[in-house]
């Protein structure tokens, strides 16, 4: 009982990794751009692809197919922010044009997905095998052991260029006060260009890592609702919070899983983001947010 | 012939339902985007109602409209105050939440297998006949003080609010007419396709009807009405593409985000006033922003 708890807790935080990969981009387009990047989940599926063909395909090694996951959803995002939603920032839309438009972009990709690759799951190639590692009691999978130190070494990565680097400081001046930012001789339309591709990228590690862990499909682009859940649990616009709300998340879904019902997972996810809209919208980590008229 | 008569019956079951979301995306300016929740508890529940208690078609139909309607209060209740963003995210929730409860209460709603052998009633007498009702309703309703008051939410909640209008009272309103419609067309369709199954009111169905208020224009009843004849007729002309239908969606939106968020007729109403002006002389459109405060 007690080593099944310690796997399901373990298992939960490698899910939570990738949760945190997708949340912690959605997060920080939201806190510069003003929106939900309803496209974001897409992203981890053009990552997942690029990958499963880079490894099936080219039969490249896994350091190749981890770079061009990054790299493919990296330029998929910031063509995105070219196409889509440049023209709506310059013309200074609200910010319910940009989430039409998100949605928008990820209709096209999911279905242009299913469209030329077929709605089939393929598997990826084992990379790890399925070794083990034993703790005492607890079994804990070589997967998801580098799924998880990956991950939270990614976003410490993106968390240290945030608040240590002359481009992290311009992109946290933005997202205070983008008119502001400008007028302090930040050009805008590079920060955007810098964090469309940061979050990109980390969208593409997601995508393959969670291919990894479970299948690649056209579909994938679904996790967003859990980013948005988890973006939201630890507070919009905070990386750390995203982080953390990810790993909580991804625990708690687990051992709803493992000890409640694995088919009421996901209406546990939902009914939690809920409560948290309900009860503490700011998140756990959040600042509270004016209205502003 | 055949064929023809049942497009017809699909088109008349979308404009209600298409209705319903531009009542509140276009006039209330809530961005629904779960909306295939209420189609989903109308549908069951009026399907439900006709095989097991074998009441008359129109009193099922009434009760799934009156399900979807009651269940719009609990769920509109603690969602309706949040904000932009916030309220788009707890709708998607909802709507994850009812379409999983039907898959998983096998007993009731036979699961993910599906609700089979539903009389197949909906006529397109029946069909038209409610289309046009729902049409005279939600134009009356716009026309109304009550509407007016959720139209003055969708321009600016806070000038609102300092004129003395409660904006969760009306938006509650607006939702519960608006999940009445869904309802109401998500019972139609069950007794028109004779078979129920979860994923008929999964995300993208959900999208679709976002897609159509967004092309037809947001802020007109015309708009939403044409655009629901065009989205419907459009896949069965262009059936070679019909699995690229969505990905020309897709761009679509972006395109008319960018180039003409209005849609088609943003805005305003294709009425025979418009027309003859539109005749005369070109004016210039009405550029009105939405939501402008969020």
């Amino acid at each position: 009982m007690f080593a099944q708890l310690i796997q399901q807790i373990i298992n939960g935080l490698s899910v939570g990794g990738i949760y945190g990969l997708a949340s912690v981009g959605y997060s920080l387009i939201y806190s510069v751009m003003g929106f939900s990047n309803f496209a974001h989940g897409e992203l981890t599926m053009v990552g997942a692809f690029a990958a499963f063909f880079t490894m099936v395909a080219l039969k490249l090694p896994f350091p190749v197919s981890l770079l061009t996951a990054m790299v493919s959803s990296g330029i998929f995002a910031v063509v995105m922010e070219k196409l889509a939603y440049r023209p709506l920032r310059l013309k200074g839309a609200p910010s319910m044009y940009f989430f039409i438009a998100a949605m928008g972009v990820s209709v096209f990709l999911q279905n242009i997905a299913l469209v030329t690759l077929g709605g089939g799951f393929r598997s990826f190639p084992q990379v790890f095998g399925i070794k083990t590692i034993k703790i005492g009691p607890v079994a804990v999978g070589l997967v998801d052991l580098i799924v998880f130190v990956i991950s939270v070494g990614a976003v410490q990565v993106a968390q240290l260029i945030l608040l240590r680097t002359r481009v992290g400081k311009a992109i946290r001046a933005a997202a205070y006060d983008g008119t502001t930012a400008s007028l302090m001789g930040i050009n805008v339309d590079r920060i955007c260009f810098i964090v469309f591709l940061m979050a990109g990228s980390l969208a593409g590690l997601a995508g393959l890592f969670r291919g990894m862990k479970y299948t690649v499909h056209a579909n994938m682009g679904n996790i967003i609702l859990k980013a948005f859940i988890c973006a939201i649990f630890g507070g919009l616009g905070s990386v750390p919070g995203a982080l953390a709300g990810s790993l909580l998340l991804g625990v708690i879904e687990s051992l709803v899983a493992g000890f409640i019902s694995s088919s009421y997972r996901d209406v546990f996810a939902f009914l939690l983001l809920i409560a948290i809209l309900l009860f503490r919208p700011r998140g756990l980590m959040g600042q509270a947010a004016e209205e502003k008229a | 012939m055949q064929y023809i008569l049942g497009i017809l019956t699909v088109v008349g079951i979308n404009i209600v339902a298409v209705l319903g979301v531009s009542l509140l995306i276009g006039f209330t300016g809530v961005f629904t985007f779960g909306h295939a929740a209420y189609m989903a508890i109308g549908a069951y529940t009026s399907a439900l109602l006709t095989l097991k208690t074998g009441l008359p078609f129109l009193v099922c139909l009434a009760g799934g409209a009156a399900a979807a309607m009651l269940l719009a209060i609990p769920i509109g209740y603690p969602t309706l105050r949040l904000s932009g963003d916030y309220f788009v995210v707890a709708s998607l929730g909802v709507a994850e939440i009812v379409v999983l409860l039907i898959e998983n209460m096998h007993g009731i709603t036979g699961g993910a297998r599906g609700l089979v052998g539903i009389p197949p009633k909906s006529s397109i007498w029946i069909v038209w006949l409610i289309a046009v009702a729902s049409v005279v309703l939600v134009r009356n309703f716009i026309d109304s003080r009550l509407g007016r008051n959720c139209v003055a939410l969708r321009e600016n909640e806070l000038a609102a609010q300092t004129i003395a209008i409660n904006p969760f009272r009306y938006k509650m309103i607006a939702l519960i007419i608006s999940a009445g419609l869904g309802g109401l067309a998500g019972g139609l369709l069950a007794h028109y396709t004779g078979v129920l199954h979860p994923s008929m009111f999964a995300f993208v169905k959900s999208e679709e009807l976002v897609i159509s208020v967004i092309f037809g224009g947001i802020g007109s009843v015309t708009g939403s009405v044409l655009s629901a004849i065009i989205l419907t007729f459009l896949p069965e002309a262009l059936r070679a593409l019909s699995e690229w239908r969505l990905v020309i969606y897709g761009v679509l939106v972006v395109i008319i985000i960018i180039a003409r968020p209005q849609g088609l007729f943003g805005y305003r109403e294709l009425t025979r006033e418009y027309l003859r002006r539109l005749f005369r002389r070109p004016q210039a459109p009405a550029n009105m922003p939405i939501g402008g405060n969020n």
